[in-house]
């Protein structure tokens, strides 16, 4: 039997035998290179598309139903039809950002298998008739930009990328570009503004949305670097393939990070819809357990914005409307697992500080509400909060994300579950992100945040003698 | 006078090609010159106006919003520190109070020689190999603080030759051969239908009907 384990070419990723639609590549050392690529069936999912007319590979990949793999989790063949007929030129910009706490999947994608990417790209240009391509990386990952680079220039000589691709009248043309630092570039307004050249920060939405008014006020395809990795494999072997891995309402793999306190924390290829979390922490092919044969004590499940869930949530599947109607989100597939020795205060500090400083400012809930909520949580966990403090958190959230906030079941206390999503007094979701971390330990865990305001850790240090003048012995 | 050497120069003319507006190349213009010069100068952002037909306050107006724009100096090697929830959990505060008590310095601080800055961090997408760091973003994965101590001394003592200076991103660039592109201009003269999508008219006229 093989033995399948961490690949040391691509750090984090675990080979297991799990569906391998956009990792099957990763297990080769030179996985990045066009030699590689065509080896391995490359470019052949280019090539079927280009046998079919472009509606007709529309129609294959809203039939597959490929969720967005960047957060939202919407079908990319049903975003795909929202764009306004006949305002050319349309565009295609790829979110590969990827920045939320917790997550590192487009990165391995990015690095591992940059022609996979490439030829998603051209299959959704030629699908939808878009006049040129954006990749936008994630400033801080120069491997990834390398790698896209060489792939880029290769897949130029050979001509599967520009003028007459393969021969064909279908061209087009993909721009590298990356950022510069700064979470909320991320989200796809953000995305489209910084590709401008401006700030990124969002643009308000509804009523116009990319699909309609996007980069350059042209409409504008964005998706995520997994969701379009995964349309060279659909287009090699068909959605009734892509639907026999995974759930009905989720088919197809997705890709995971497990990180914290898990014996053998990793990124994995999954069965999207169908894996649950306790198969993911204790299974043998996934995580093998807490470190130390520890209690888990709660763990957020989708990125640093989902709300947390407990040892009561184990068994759900990873399936995103069940997770949502439990109060939380699967989002960009990152979870962090914390054991019984974590101090939960301590922790959501941490996530909420990310918002504080990641908040682009434009609107005030956002930009004074993250700031307040950690200076709040600083000087509860240093020992300084008031017994006010904890409505005051919960009054600032209110502002920020109005009515109940999305929260797990407690059995224990006899309350049910909030569905995800929350209300937004923001533009966009990054304030009432911030909430989350805080709801979802003050519901649980109010009496260690009590515990911290009412007494004290340490009784602080008495200042010696009142005069400053040297005190006179004997 | 231009900032820009006469390689980077051609490079950032190529650059802009590449965007239907030249706006858009304002941040990888300004990678560009902070990779000239370790950070972003005033004549560099001069020049990058210039050759995008903006002001020099748009562009430092747009670099201003990001991270990884330095309006100063900072060390050759910048160290940065990944803090968040999954490295915190595994000893990522510890990591990064040893890098600031060895090099005496705190996070935001450059040493004296100009050698080292320290930053506190966020996510930087290695979460399961906590506790990390990058070097001029080069990942250091599930560091030790021994092992923290050798990257410094083999940064001191010339030995970390993996690591180029701070501002050098991807080694490779993109560069599309004068006639493999399918040719990029602006939005206003790019109204036609893509010629491929008649693909689609010959079925709807031609198909079962
Ligand atoms: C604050 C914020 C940050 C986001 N960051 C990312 C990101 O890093 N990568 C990503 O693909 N999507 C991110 N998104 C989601 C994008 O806005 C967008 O929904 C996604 O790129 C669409 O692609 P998909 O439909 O293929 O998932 C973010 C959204 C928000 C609100
Ligand atoms: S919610 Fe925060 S990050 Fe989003 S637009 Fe408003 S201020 Fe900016
Ligand atoms: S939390 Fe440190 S790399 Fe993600």
């Amino acid at each position: 039997m093989p033995t399948y384990d961490y690949v040391p070419h691509a750090p984090g990723y675990v080979d297991n035998d799990g569906p391998k639609i956009v990792t099957s590549r990763f297990v080769h050392e030179d996985s990045h290179t066009l030699e590689r690529y065509e080896a391995t069936n490359g470019y052949e999912g280019l090539h079927r598309a280009l046998d079919r007319t472009p509606a007709d590979v529309h129609e294959e990949v809203r039939d597959a139903v490929v969720l967005g793999r960047g957060g939202a989790g919407f079908p990319a063949g049903v975003k795909w039809g929202f764009m306004p007929p006949g305002k050319f030129p349309y565009y295609l910009v790829v979110n590969g950002d990827e920045s939320e706490p917790g997550t590192y999947k487009d990165r391995l994608l990015m690095e591992r298998d940059p022609h996979q990417l490439i030829e998603g790209c051209l299959i959704t240009c030629y699908a939808l008739g878009l006049s040129q391509c954006f990749l936008y990386v994630r400033g801080e990952m120069p491997a990834a930009q390398e790698n896209l680079a060489q792939a880029l220039n290769e897949a130029y000589a050979k001509g599967y990328v520009g003028k007459n691709i393969m021969g064909t009248e279908f061209s087009v043309d993909i721009t590298l570009t990356w950022g510069a630092g700064a979470y909320i570039v991320g989200e796809e307004t953000a995305l489209i503004e910084s590709l401008e050249g401006n700030r990124g920060m969002p643009r308000l939405k509804p009523p116009f949305f990319p699909a309609a008014i996007g980069l350059y006020g042209q409409p504008t395809i964005v998706n995520n670097v997994e969701t379009l990795s995964n349309l060279p494999w659909l287009l090699v072997n068909g959605s009734e393939q892509y639907k026999a891995h995974g759930s009905e309402a989720s088919p197809g793999s997705r890709m995971v990070t497990v990180s914290g306190h898990v014996n053998r924390p990793g990124v994995f290829e999954i069965e999207q819809g169908v894996t649950t979390f306790r198969d993911l922490f204790y299974g043998d092919n996934f995580c093998r357990g807490i470190r130390n044969d520890n209690e888990l004590k709660m763990f957020v499940p989708g990125g640093g914005s989902a709300p947390w869930f407990f040892p009561e949530q184990l068994d759900l599947p990873l399936e995103g409307r069940t997770v949502g109607a439990e109060g939380s989100m699967l989002g960009s597939g990152a979870i962090m697992v914390m054991d019984e020795t974590t101090d939960a205060v301590k922790a959501a500090l941490r996530l909420v500080r990310f918002y504080a400083r990641e908040s682009c400012g434009k609107c005030t809930p956002c930009r004074e509400g993250t700031t307040w909520e950690e200076r709040i949580l600083q000087r509860i966990l240093d020992g300084e909060g008031r017994p006010s403090d904890i409505d005051k958190l919960l009054d600032i959230a209110d502002n920020i994300s109005p009515g109940p906030y999305p929260v797990a079941a407690d059995p224990s206390q006899g309350l049910a579950a909030v569905p995800f999503p929350p209300k937004q007094t923001t533009i966009c979701p990054l304030g009432p992100s911030s909430v989350a971390p805080i709801t979802s330990t003050i519901r649980r865990f109010r009496h260690e945040y009590e515990a911290k305001i009412t007494k004290r850790d340490s009784i602080p240090v008495m200042a010696a003698p009142m005069s400053s003048d040297p005190v006179e012995v004997g | 006078m231009s900032y820009f050497n006469a390689d980077n120069l051609e490079t950032a003319h190529e650059i802009i090609s590449r965007y239907p507006r030249k706006k858009s190349a304002l941040i990888p213009l300004l990678h560009l010159a902070q990779e000239q010069e370790g950070w972003v100068t005033d004549d560099a952002m001069r020049q990058i106006a210039e050759l995008t037909d903006t002001t020099p306050a748009e562009v430092k107006g747009t670099g201003s919003f990001y991270e990884m724009f330095k309006f100063h100096p900072v060390g050759t090697y910048m160290i940065n520190v990944c803090t968040n929830l999954a490295c915190q959990l595994l000893g990522g505060e510890e990591l990064l109070a040893h890098a600031e008590e060895t090099l005496g310095i705190k996070a935001g601080g450059t040493t004296a020689d100009g050698m080292f800055t320290i930053e506190d961090v966020e996510c930087i997408a290695a979460c399961t190999e906590a506790p990390c760091l990058q070097v001029n973003y080069r990942y250091k994965l599930r560091l030790t603080t021994d092992d923290l101590d050798q990257l410094i001394d083999d940064i001191r003592n010339g030995r970390a030759t993996d690591i180029p200076e701070h501002g050098t991103l991807g080694l490779v660039r993109q560069h599309v051969p004068a006639d493999a592109g399918a040719g990029i201009v602006a939005p206003e003269q790019a109204t036609e239908r893509p010629v491929w999508l008649a693909r689609n008219d010959a079925v709807a006229e031609g198909g079962e009907g």
